[in-house]
């Protein structure tokens, strides 16, 4: 199977996927106990209302019409209205997703050069007290939920050692920049203020290391596995016999082979970076998509529920699909079409 | 004559025993012992899964002996004394008390309880049903019930399994069974795929066709041929699962959709504690230590359980 063909198969079956994962939302919406329209109208609502709620929202077809109905409105980019903001889920999402965007973003970035720099350096000086600090942080980086990560993050800089802000997207006295991208860091760039982008910046940091902190760690710890393993391969013993410099050996010859396992990891923990974004963003105050379907879920906002889900779920297929794609290209096995 | 008769005794008693000696059942349980201490020496050659096995021992006991142990145990439910209210770690409360006086080792203790409660739960729901499929679409590779118990499992793997939870818990009535239902629903996925695995490499094998051959029927196979050959991975995966089940119990329960007040959880506990940081840390940080090192007991003590499943010396499983 060539990478073409391996890219094309791989986006077909994310398609099945997708569209399974749209019926598993609707029903989910749909196993609520109790009346639909009585819950987004509340109990003051006259039988007229009612009626016409239903009659406006399909209520009264069979399931498989009403999930018809709600595709179609899916595939246009209608998701309906949201009972808590009293505005369509759609707009709402558009809204609050460039902070989750930003934040997710500054943490992919922590999650990858982090992990790599860290297992390199514990690979490099491998049983020693360093690698031995590695160990400790990618065991707790395993057992530590991420709003207890979060928590004493807040706990820490919120309180104790106040050189960071940690609350909310800029400072009181900050105006927002301009509306480009809705990233607050890119706009302010954008528009040439620099006060603005390094306080939106250092806002957040914070968030952003808490949401990686965990995955990091524990990748790190797969990068320096794979290095130590591969490193006394027979090519790379050959390599440094021909006088290779080591610097050329271990960027080129040991890092990339090394990463594959660590690459299929991190794509699965940058994907589930924006569910635990829910958390995170709640206590952190910060204004994003996930805050948003958390309280849509706290009050039962059943089209903002199944909104944010079915944004979260394509991402993530998205997210899987570019991770294969760049395990594909680091292992030639198959790249080059061998192997099985 | 009398001589001759005892002699003849004592020979035949020998006999007996050299007989006892080599029969089957006998040696099955040397063997079995052996076979132990074989494991055993496994398990504990990594001195960190003993640790966690360790851990694990004191918290399912502690949980078990809640109320005996505890130094007040009315204070896991509705109690308030607000004489005492927020006071700091000292020798009275050893890890202070919250924000309705209630003594917070007391309520860790208690929380354990749902903890372990909702992870036996939702393994034992989720761990048949998983293997099952996974092994019934392993088995019959190829075919239309391959395609669509992988494909439903595909998707369910597609979404956060925390966000399915979450939203499979909001949509239901917030209590500690909802939330274990929630969980359930992702949990089965993770096992049908790993059964999956270990059941389409099984079905070639020597043995499986031999039994297909001799006449034997599907549910003889699948049960009694491929399943025993999963055992070690199923049972592995659980083991650090029960960590997982608690983690994810308590994020959903940090949220306000999991066990609701007065009981305690960890979660809960966690997040309301956060309301009174900084001044009273000690009602974050300890739940919050209980967590992780639960967690991590349980994580230690798979990892132990893997080695010692593992075939060959284990020195890397």
């Amino acid at each position: 199977m060539n990478l073409k063909k391996f890219i094309i198969h791989r986006i077909l079956l994310s398609i099945v996927v997708i569209i399974g994962l749209s019926i598993v939302i609707f029903s989910i919406a749909r196993i609520v106990p109790g009346d639909p329209a009585r819950m987004a109208l509340g109990a003051t609502a006259t039988k007229e209302a009612l009626e016409n709620f239903r009659i406006e929202n399909h209520l009264n077809e069979s399931l498989p019409v009403q999930y018809f109905y709600w595709i179609t409105g899916v595939l246009q980019g209608n998701f309906g209205m949201s009972t808590t903001t009293d505005r369509a889920v759609a707009k709402d999402i558009l809204q609050f997703l460039p902070a989750t965007v930003e934040v997710v973003f500054f943490s992919t970035l922590l999650l990858i050069f982090g992990s790599i720099l860290i297992g390199k350096l514990a690979a490099k000086h491998k049983d020693t007290v360093i690698d031995g600090i590695l160990r400790v942080f990618s065991y707790a980086g395993v057992a530590m939920p991420g709003f207890v990560v979060a928590i004493l993050l807040l706990l820490l800089f919120g309180y104790m050692w106040q050189v960071i802000p940690v609350l909310g997207r800029l400072s009181p006295g900050m105006t927002a920049p301009a509306h480009i991208t809705g990233l607050y860091v890119l706009d302010a760039l954008l528009t040439g203020k620099f006060a603005v982008a390094w306080d939106a910046f250092l806002h957040i940091s914070i968030p952003a290391v808490a949401l990686a902190l965990g995955g990091m760690f524990q990748d790190a710890r797969l990068v320096r596995n794979a290095m130590v393993e591969n490193s006394s391969k027979d090519y790379l013993v050959a390599m440094k016999g021909y006088g290779v410099p080591e610097k050329v050996m271990n960027n080129k010859y040991l890092l990339k082979p090394s990463l594959i396992p660590a690459v299929s990891c991190m794509g699965m923990d940058i994907a589930s970076l924006m569910g635990n974004a829910f958390l995170i963003e709640t206590i952190f105050s910060w204004p994003g998509i996930s805050k948003y379907g958390l309280s849509a879920m706290l009050a039962k906002d059943l089209n903002a529920i199944s909104g944010v889900i079915m944004v979260f779920g394509v991402v993530f297929v998205a997210v899987n699909i570019i991770v294969d794609i760049v395990v594909a290209y680091l292992d030639p096995r198959i790249r080059l079409g061998g192997g099985n | 004559m009398a001589v001759n008769r005892e002699k003849e005794i004592q020979k035949a008693l020998a006999f007996e025993a050299k007989r006892v000696e080599k029969r089957p059942i006998l040696n099955a349980k040397n063997n079995r012992l052996e076979n132990l201490k074989k494991a055993w020496y496994k398990f504990s050659r990594n001195k960190l899964s003993v640790v966690g096995l360790i851990t694990v021992v004191i918290v399912i006991l502690a949980a078990i002996l809640a109320p005996y142990i505890t130094p007040y145990p009315k204070h896991a439910g509705a109690f308030t004394d607000f004489a005492n209210v927020c006071k700091a770690p000292g020798k009275e409360y050893l890890l202070g008390t919250d924000n309705m006086g209630r003594d917070i080792l007391t309520r860790i203790i208690y929380s354990f309880r749902g903890a372990l409660y909702m992870s036996i739960l939702v393994l034992a729901i989720a761990v048949p049903i998983g293997t099952i499929l996974g092994m019934l679409a392993g088995y019959m590779k190829g075919t239309i019930v391959d395609t669509i118990i992988m494909r439903i499992t595909d998707i369910f793997l597609s979404v956060p399994a925390m966000l399915l939870a979450l939203a499979v818990a909001s949509v239901l009535e917030p209590n500690l069974t909802n939330s274990m239902i929630a969980v359930t629903v992702m949990w089965w996925p993770w096992y049908c795929r790993l059964v999956y695995g270990s059941a389409t490499s099984c079905r070639q094998e020597n043995f499986v066709i031999g039994a297909d051959l001799m006449g034997a029927g599907k549910m003889h196979i699948i049960f009694k041929e491929i399943l025993p050959n999963c055992m070690s991975s199923i049972f592995t995966k659980m083991a650090l699962d029960v960590g997982w089940v608690i983690l994810i119990g308590a994020t959903l329960s940090f949220v306000g959709l999991g066990e609701q007040p007065p009981t305690p959880s960890l979660g809960q506990m966690v997040s309301d504690g956060s309301r009174y940081m900084p001044d009273a840390w000690w009602m974050t940080v300890f739940p919050s230590l209980a967590i992780v090192i639960i967690i991590l007991g349980f994580n230690f003590m798979g990892d132990g359980i893997g080695d010692m499943l593992s075939k060959g010396d284990g020195k890397n499983g």
